[in-house]
């Protein structure tokens, strides 16, 4: 066996790991002294090549280590590696930046700065391009159907024409809707009764606590919950013959496609327990900077508590709550894992646009209509950028 | 305010029991240095600040259970505490809004403010875009747009230039005298205190040491905090000893040099008589030295200010200070201290010389030196 436990290797690793520091060493005791003997216009360079090196020099010993405890063969070294090609990622790209910077910065002086800005932004121009790309073929996508023919806006008035595509638009509305409100609703609600009661830390780490779990993870409780099988928690609990709660895809025995099933509304009660922690931590935080004399000074003027923080305290905290709903709109606008675990990926009427944009894209194999979904989601996701940008505009003007 | 107490959770007492009494139309003025427990005592009043024990009246009604929303009162805050979203004419009317007065009359009542203040050209911006000097006026606008039993201010010119402050301190007070309302104003500056109010309070660690007019605490300050906390340059105190003077009047020892007091000084400060031969605490303000007195104190001059109205003397005497402390009274370490004479400025004096100060009999002060209280006619 190769690797860590074997006695020439590990002879090997400590060589290679000694020699490493004993480089460092020396480095660390020469390049001062290089560095007073350069001019000192060069000395900025010389320190980032300094650095550099360092970095190599780190760089090639862990290589050479990890060579030595097995090249990813063995089972130890499975864990090494996996961390091994994350440095490498990380040492990579500041390699990189920091090539791109030392060539920068022999640029004479009118020019420095705009190529050091010019290096910093290439990484950004490229990743766009590699998103932008994509969007517009999507686009192009969307103008055919199942089988590759020209469609034109065919897929598009299928959305607005079949009922069951209607009932997938009017969803992901309804969950924007209905969830964003409640849990912003529930934010403000409990930030306020918690704010400065005994206990508040713990109480706002149990709200928070839901936030942490995964909608995959949040969905599989939940289904526990709802289930109409002997462990179904909410059966249990509720007389009579066991509901299929998950199924019922009707609103009190109304079907429309432009209302929610009962179903779709249990799914959304999970995940308005996870946003209303994260709703609740950030306008706690932002009643906590709200100036108390601004409170006493509304009570002086004759509010009662509930005047002074409906009249005073909330337009306060108001791009807080406009930027906590629009990131809550944007999340659930987008809302796909829990319909997978919970809704059985969009059956019984769960289905919301980028569940469909998957389903239809992917095992349906009808990519022309999953790129319409895809354009529709764009489409409904633009404005509340636009709100979202210019609440942080106003933002930093200051009121 | 009877007996009116603070109590903190912790066991501090901010306030051990105050009575103060202000009259209708009254500007009372409450100072005292950081950490006194004045702000309490306004806060109190004002109902945002539970009060222990007591009973706080206004118009005679205890309204020690009422919320500040039924006290009546308007309150001018140091942060201002205007409500950034609202504009100038909004912050000014919400109290109006809130007892749901009709819209003529509010926006009769605002313009009218607004005229009073100067704000009609800002009324319709937000208070981020104000002056200083705006936001200060828009908060008094929205006290006194209420026409309330009682106005209370907290150190409201603290957030002013020093050249602004001047101004509005002279604004406030004429505004004050014009509307009539009562009110109660909190500042540690004690140049406010002295310009402004009617009556003065000085308050030390929450207990009242004198109220009375401004030109009574500086004459006749009742205890030694008081003497040194009002004036600047503050009155100079240092150690003297009681002695009998031959013609049976009385004489005090001061700095090895002997002051005889006669005709009309023995009898202000008569109280020394059964005090011969115990030390007490001998004060004096810069500006009774080198005047027209009758007694004489030798110093060596140390440093000379020449302020241009008047010329400030840092002179050494052969006596140690006296100071009055958190506890009670201090005596400065050394067997010399530093004194401060205010002269006339065609003195011709510079640092080095020995100079015979005369001194003022009428305005010496004599202190208690265990409890600092003044010692007076008897």
């Amino acid at each position: 066996m190769i690797g860590l436990f074997d006695v020439g290797g590990r002879g090997l690793l400590i060589a290679i790991v000694g020699l490493g520091v004993a480089a460092l060493l020396a480095a660390a005791w020469l390049v001062p002294a290089v560095m007073r003997a350069l001019p000192v216009r060069m000395q900025p360079q010389a320190s980032t090549l300094a650095r550099l090196g360092a970095g190599a020099t780190v760089w090639g010993v862990s290589a050479m280590a990890w060579i030595v405890l097995g090249g990813g063969r063995s089972s130890v070294s499975k864990i090494v590696t996996t961390l091994y090609y994350v440095t490498n990622g990380i040492v990579a790209l500041a390699a990189l930046f920091g090539i791109l910077y030392l060539i920068a910065s022999l640029f004479p002086e009118p020019f420095r700065e705009w190529f050091r800005t010019a290096a910093f932004l290439l990484p950004a121009v490229l990743l766009l391009f590699g998103l932008v790309v994509p969007a517009i073929l999507n686009v192009s996508d969307s103008f055919y159907d199942r089988n590759d023919e020209w469609y034109g806006f065919g897929n598009y008035v299928d959305i607005f024409t079949k009922d069951a595509n209607i009932k997938v638009f009017s969803n992901t509305l309804w969950w924007g809707i209905i969830v964003t409100i409640a849990s912003t609703v529930m934010g403000i609600t409990i930030a306020r009764f918690a704010d400065r009661m005994r206990g508040e830390a713990v109480a706002k780490a149990a709200i928070f606590l839901p936030t942490a779990i995964s909608m995959v993870g949040a969905g599989v409780i939940w289904n526990f919950v709802y289930s109409p099988r002997e462990y179904g928690l909410l059966n249990s609990i509720l007389p009579g013959d066991p509901e299929f709660f998950l199924q019922d895809s009707s609103l009190f025995g109304i079907t429309s496609p432009w209302l929610p099933g009962k179903n779709t509304l249990f799914i959304m009660i999970v995940v308005i327990w996870i946003q209303a922690g994260f709703s609740t931590v950030v306008i706690s935080a932002a009643l906590k900077g709200v100036p108390d004399d601004l409170v006493e000074a509304a009570k002086i003027d004759g509010a009662t508590d509930r005047q002074a923080f409906y009249k005073v305290v909330l337009p306060y905290i108001k791009s807080t709550i406009i930027t906590v709903a629009t990131t809550t709109v944007l999340a659930v606008l987008k809302i796909f894992d829990i319909i997978q675990t919970m809704g059985k990926g969009g059956s019984f009427g769960t289905s919301t646009i980028a569940n469909e944009m998957y389903e239809q894209g992917f095992p349906q194999d009808n990519e022309g209509l999953g790129a319409a979904w895809a354009v529709m989601l764009f489409l409904l996701v633009l404005p509340i950028v636009f709100v979202n940008s210019r609440n942080q505009r106003a933002q930093r003007e200051g009121r | 305010m009877v007996n009116l107490q603070k109590r903190y959770p912790n066991g501090f007492e901010a306030v051990p029991g105050l009575d103060l009494h202000i009259n209708d139309g009254e500007f009372l003025v409450l100072v005292g240095p950081s950490g006194c427990g004045k702000s309490t005592v306004l806060r109190m009043v004002a109902g945002l600040e539970d009060i222990s024990d007591g009973d706080m009246l206004i118009d005679d009604v205890r309204v020690n259970e009422m919320g500040p929303q039924q006290r009546d009162i308007a309150m001018v805050f140091q942060s201002y505490a205007l409500y950034p979203n609202m504009t100038v004419a909004e912050n000014i009317a919400f109290a109006m809004k809130l007892r749901k007065i009709d819209k003529e009359t509010i926006s009769a009542k605002v313009a009218e403010v607004a005229e009073l203040l100067e704000l009609t050209a800002v009324l319709d911006r937000k208070p981020g875009q104000l002056s200083g000097g705006q936001r200060q006026r828009v908060a008094m606008g929205r006290a006194i747009v209420r026409q309330p039993k009682l106005f209370l201010m907290d150190e409201p010119l603290s957030n002013l230039d020093a050249k602004l402050r001047v101004q509005t301190r002279a604004e406030i007070s004429k505004l004050q005298r014009r509307l009539g309302v009562t009110t109660m104003y909190v500042t540690h500056d004690q140049v406010e205190a002295m310009t402004m109010g009617d009556r003065v309070a000085v308050l030390r660690r929450g207990i009242l040491m004198q109220c009375a007019s401004p030109a009574e605490l500086y004459d006749t300050p009742d205890n030694l905090f008081v003497a040194q906390f009002i004036g600047s340059p503050s009155m100079n105190v240092v150690t003297g000893t009681v002695a009998e003077a031959a013609n049976g009047g009385i004489s005090l020892a001061v700095a090895g040099q002997t002051i005889n007091l006669s005709g009309e000084a023995a009898q202000r400060l008569a109280g020394l008589g059964g005090r011969t031969g115990s030390p007490i605490a001998v004060g004096i303000r810069p500006e009774a030295l080198g005047g027209d007195g009758d007694q004489h104190l030798d110093v060596s001059v140390d440093l000379v200010e020449m302020l241009g109205s008047e010329l400030l003397v840092h002179a050494t005497v052969a006596a140690p200070s006296v100071r009055s402390t958190d506890d009670g009274v201090e005596i400065g370490g050394g067997s010399e201290s530093t004194i401060i004479a205010k002269l006339d400025p065609r003195h011709r004096v510079k640092a080095g010389d020995r100079l015979s100060l005369s001194v003022d009999t009428l305005r010496l002060h004599a202190f208690d030196m265990e409890t600092g209280a003044a010692i007076g006619r008897a």
